[in-house]
């Protein structure tokens, strides 16, 4: 439980230097994106695996390893929206919710009993619907948080429906023993579409999407990023731990229906993501269909399976965050969010320009960028059932998101209409795209990382 | 010899071209690189040859380094003649394509970091023994490709570069798919993707046929096989000099040594199964590139139609399965992809003096660039199969190679497909008559300069490998022959 402790510290220290005199909002979140640093670094020297609270709370090797991906992937955000954060007038306050909300995803991670699983999802979701809300100035904000709240509380109920169904068939709460009591029943068929459904809307796969790209526009950019990635991972953490572990018996009847879902996430995903010029809907829509490849990932049911999606979650974190930090500076400090205007990047700031376009390479899934290797390791893992037309149908939607990463990437490097000013990053934010452009090289032709990843499961 | 030199040497040269100070030191860092890549090239042809007299047989200077031990891949290198005549070509058409790119100005070091990481991404193909590795250079070839079309293109660049990528990244979908279910195809569950192993191993026939049509389909897609030959023209012809050479004197030859490594060497009933509709589509590639050539009056739309003519005879080559056809695709291969390079850049040249790539605004253009007209004219002979030139034994190994088959269908093909030559002369000697022959049609024309330098040692690279292959073909026949026989052999061992 050691990451559990080390972020409820942090989030502790926030909360009394708030009560008390405070301190300066940049030495605050300097201090913040150190701790986090630490608390990642410690989290990955390993933690206990003893059962806590009579089975409520596991932690495995792998658990333990996914928080550090969600710890490091909150680090990287304190890191690269440090523009937004030193000028919010709520810095103190967004930092708590944030880190409330990274304490339930932690503890969800690591849940063995279906109460312990909503209990941290409520508090995962909750505080990110207050964050939403941050720009308090803008209309849009609010409306974002309003469709968060609301989608995420009847997502919730959704969730609570199918627990009741589970403890109804099986008479337990308890992972464990669910396991064993899953047959297949048509009420427990049911009963996990509706845990499925309350985990599709989390993770914004289609038919539950409709939420996310109006979302994503209203928040704050950080919170943006720390919905599309952090949240998201986490959702597809425990969902992949759902699927292998608890209803595995009933993998044939899941089976189909995920297939469902992958195709109609990717398509819509994709087709919505042609025509947006809203940078911050863009990258809503091509998280959407990158979602479409993690559940594809989850199909095949054996051992590689939780690996591919974890080695993914770490490589959508470093592609999209890089993505994220650029649009979050040059709409900062240029109000510029809308995809034309992007024309020509290159030319006032190549380094900008060029971490754009690697970040959209690897969300492509290019060589030699990381993405690549994620994308195929999911797709390799789906092909295992034998559906081969199902994985081909996939597979075609790398080719259409092709077309969409590549138009920016051409707009990018064109010569500009209007000249956009040279943006100078700041220390942190350089650091932090710096971090996210070796992941993305590096993390795929080497493999260690996902060997490491492999040795965990 | 150490084949991951092939790999380190342009690994280094695009760290050396990204990395300089100055802009214009780019091109300086992407010649130097590309020189060392010739002479490694040459190098490894040295050893091999050696290695071959020795005795040695198989696929020679292996290298293995566990890649991903969970999916089975690793990186896997290994070259056979086949893959060294491949490497020179693509040596040589680098060399060659930096140079005529010499005066390239705008974003340089991006211009020439992309044409080495296209040229590293080919050499890790043709020598990459593991299916998941040789897909993964395949693809990091794709991207150059669209971003050399749409940054440095003219013309209906944006339409050509999207075109280019979607067909080809479709395509690669084939390709992916194919070999993921090759890989579960292992009998007993040993899941590999390392080629040396598939080849070993009793597919049944009816998933051999299944398997065969997604990777062939998909690496003809990169080669023009018709009717998936649509990106060849408007790509060709959108692309910057370097990168139409590039495209048809390397990107297509990916396609051509895929079928053949990895469809028709691994899947050998796949190839019987659909060798004929390979010779069907091929031969109609042939005849439908050369006609439609005919109409052509912009100089790249004629040579990159031409080429889809072409490499049609590298698929008609591959679909007879004989050893005489199969060597004579290799052939083809490298003297289609050295003659068609040197084509292009000699359009380029013209290009840059004229301003213009209408044949009927030009005319008598040797009076003030004889030296480009002659090379004009070397191309063009050699695309029309003049012996002596590289062209002639290639296409002349295909026809003997399809006669041999000995069936009324197959020579009938092969006629059909010889037949295209007369076409082919008729367009080349028309299209150099009309621009180079005669008097000067444009009175400013006759103070255009010759070839510079640059271009002068960029075309000779390119015409010494062209008559070393036309007037010595004995050591290219020694050096594929026995590779391209240990193919066809598994073709007929059925």
């Amino acid at each position: 439980m050691k990451t559990e402790w080390m972020v409820m510290a942090i989030l502790l220290a926030v909360l009394l230097f708030r009560l008390g005199r405070g301190l300066a909002q940049s030495t605050l979140l300097s201090l913040v994106q150190l701790l986090l640093l630490l608390s990642t670094a410690l989290s990955l020297t390993g933690d206990s695996t003893t059962p806590l609270f009579g089975g409520m709370y596991l932690n495995g090797p792998l658990a333990a390893f996914q928080k550090s991906v969600l710890l490091f992937a909150a680090w990287m955000i304190s890191l690269l929206f440090s523009d937004w954060q030193r000028e919010s007038s709520h810095l103190s306050e967004y930092l708590i919710l944030l880190l409330s909300s990274l304490l339930g995803m932690c503890f969800m991670v690591s849940s063995g009993n279906l109460l312990m699983l909503y209990l941290s999802l409520e508090l995962a979701t909750i505080p990110m619907a207050a964050a939403a809300n941050l720009d308090l100035g803008r209309k849009r904000s609010s409306e974002g948080a309003m469709k968060l709240i609301l989608s995420s509380a009847f997502s919730s109920g959704v969730l609570l429906f199918g627990i009741s169904w589970v403890y109804g068939t099986t008479g337990s709460l308890d992972f464990g023993v669910i396991a064993k009591g899953i047959d297949g029943s048509p009420l427990q068929t049911l009963a996990f579409m509706f845990l499925f459904a309350a985990f599709a809307f989390k993770m914004s796969a289609v038919p539950f999407h409709l939420w996310t790209a109006d979302v994503y526009q209203g928040s704050p950019m950080p919170v943006t990023a720390y919905l599309s990635v952090v949240s998201k991972g986490s959702m597809a953490f425990v969902l992949v731990n759902l699927l292998h572990g608890m209803f595995r018996s009933m993998s044939g009847a899941w089976y189909h229906l995920l297939m469902v879902v992958v195709l109609a996430t990717l398509v819509v995903g994709n087709l919505f993501a042609l025509r947006q010029q809203d940078i911050k809907r863009f990258l809503a829509f091509s998280s959407i269909a990158q979602v479409g490849f993690i559940l594809l990932g989850m199909t095949g049911v054996r051992p590689l399976g939780p690996s591919a999606v974890t080695y993914f979650v770490l490589i959508y974190i470093l592609s999209n965050l890089a993505a994220f930090g650029v649009a979050a500076l040059v709409s900062a400090r240029t109000g510029i969010e809308d995809i034309p205007s992007y024309k020509g990047l290159a030319k006032s700031n190549p380094f900008l320009a060029w971490m754009m376009a690697l970040s959209l390479f690897s969300l492509a899934g290019i060589p030699p960028t990381a993405g690549f290797f994620a994308k195929m390791f999911l797709i390799v893992e789906g092909a295992w059932q034998g559906d081969y037309w199902f994985v081909v149908a996939a597979a075609i939607n790398i080719a259409v998101s092709l077309y969409y990463y590549m138009r920016i990437v051409r707009l990018l490097f064109s010569e500009p209409e209007k000249s956009i000013p040279t943006l100078v990053p700041a220390p942190s934010e350089r650091l932090g795209l710096l971090v996210c452009a070796v992941g993305m090289v590096l993390a795929g032709l080497l493999s260690w990382i996902y060997d490491h990843i492999s040795t965990l499961n | 010899m150490n084949l991951t030199a092939i790999l380190a040497i342009p690994t280094l040269t695009l760290l050396a071209v990204l990395l300089v100070p100055r802009a214009r030191q780019a091109r300086w860092a992407a010649l130097a690189g590309a020189v060392a890549q010739l002479a490694a090239s040459l190098w490894l042809l040295v050893h091999f040859r050696e290695a071959r007299s020795s005795g040695d047989s198989g696929f020679l200077f292996q290298w293995q380094h566990a890649w991903y031990a969970d999916w089975n891949i690793q990186f896997h290198l290994g070259v056979d003649g086949i893959s060294v005549a491949m490497i020179l070509l693509t040596a040589l058409v680098v060399v060659a394509g930096v140079l005529v790119s010499w005066e390239e100005e705008r974003m340089s070091k991006t211009f020439f970091g992309l044409l080495t990481l296209l040229g590293l991404g080919a050499y890790g193909f043709f020598c990459s023994l593991d299916l998941f590795a040789m897909f993964f250079f395949l693809e990091v070839a794709v991207v150059p490709k669209f971003l050399l079309i749409a940054l440095w293109g003219s013309g209906r660049k944006e339409y050509s570069a999207n075109k280019l990528a979607i067909m080809l990244m479709g395509a690669s979908v084939a390709i992916l798919m194919g070999i993921i279910a090759l890989m579960y195809s292992a009998p007993g569950g040993q899941w590999s993707f390392d080629m040396l192993h598939i080849a070993g191993w009793e597919i049944p026939a009816d998933t051999q046929t299944t398997i065969f049509a997604l990777i062939f389909i998909g690496f003809g897609v990169f080669t023009a096989l018709f009717p998936f030959h649509t990106w060849v023209p408007d790509g060709h012809s959108s692309a910057p000099t370097a990168g139409s050479m590039f495209l048809a004197g390397i990107s297509m030859k990916l396609g051509g040594y895929g079928c053949l490594r990895a469809a028709v060497w691994l899947l050998p009933k796949g190839a019987v199964a659909y060798g004929d509709t390979i010779v069907v589509l091929s031969v109609v590639a042939i005849l439908y590139g050369a006609f439609v050539t005919l109409m052509q009056t912009d100089l790249k739309y004629i040579n990159a139609y031409s080429s889809v003519s072409h490499c049609g005879f590298v698929l008609l080559g591959i679909g007879m399965l004989t050893k005489a056809a199969v060597a004579g695709a290799v052939l083809q291969m490298v003297s289609h992809g050295l003659m068609t390079a040197l084509f292009f850049a000699v359009i380029g040249m013209v290009y840059a003096r004229t301003h213009t790539r209408q044949v009927s605004e030009m005319g008598g253009l040797m009076r003030a660039m004889p030296f480009i007209a002659v090379l004009m004219f070397l191309a063009g002979l050699s695309s029309l199969g003049l012996p002596g030139l590289s062209g002639f034994v290639a296409e002349m190994s295909i026809f003997v190679g399809g006669w041999e088959r000995g069936t009324n269908f197959h020579q009938a093909a092969t006629m059909l497909a010889a037949m295209s030559i007369v076409v082919t002369a008729v367009y080349v000697l028309r299209a150099i008559g009309a621009t180079m022959m005669g008097p000067l049609r444009q009175e400013a024309h006759s103070s255009l300069t010759d070839a510079a330098w640059y271009e002068r040692v960029a075309a000779l690279v390119l015409t010494a490998g062209m008559l070393a292959m036309g007037l010595a073909p004995e050591w290219l026949n020694e050096l594929v022959g026995p590779d391209a026989a240990a193919i066809a052999d598994r073709l007929a061992a059925p």
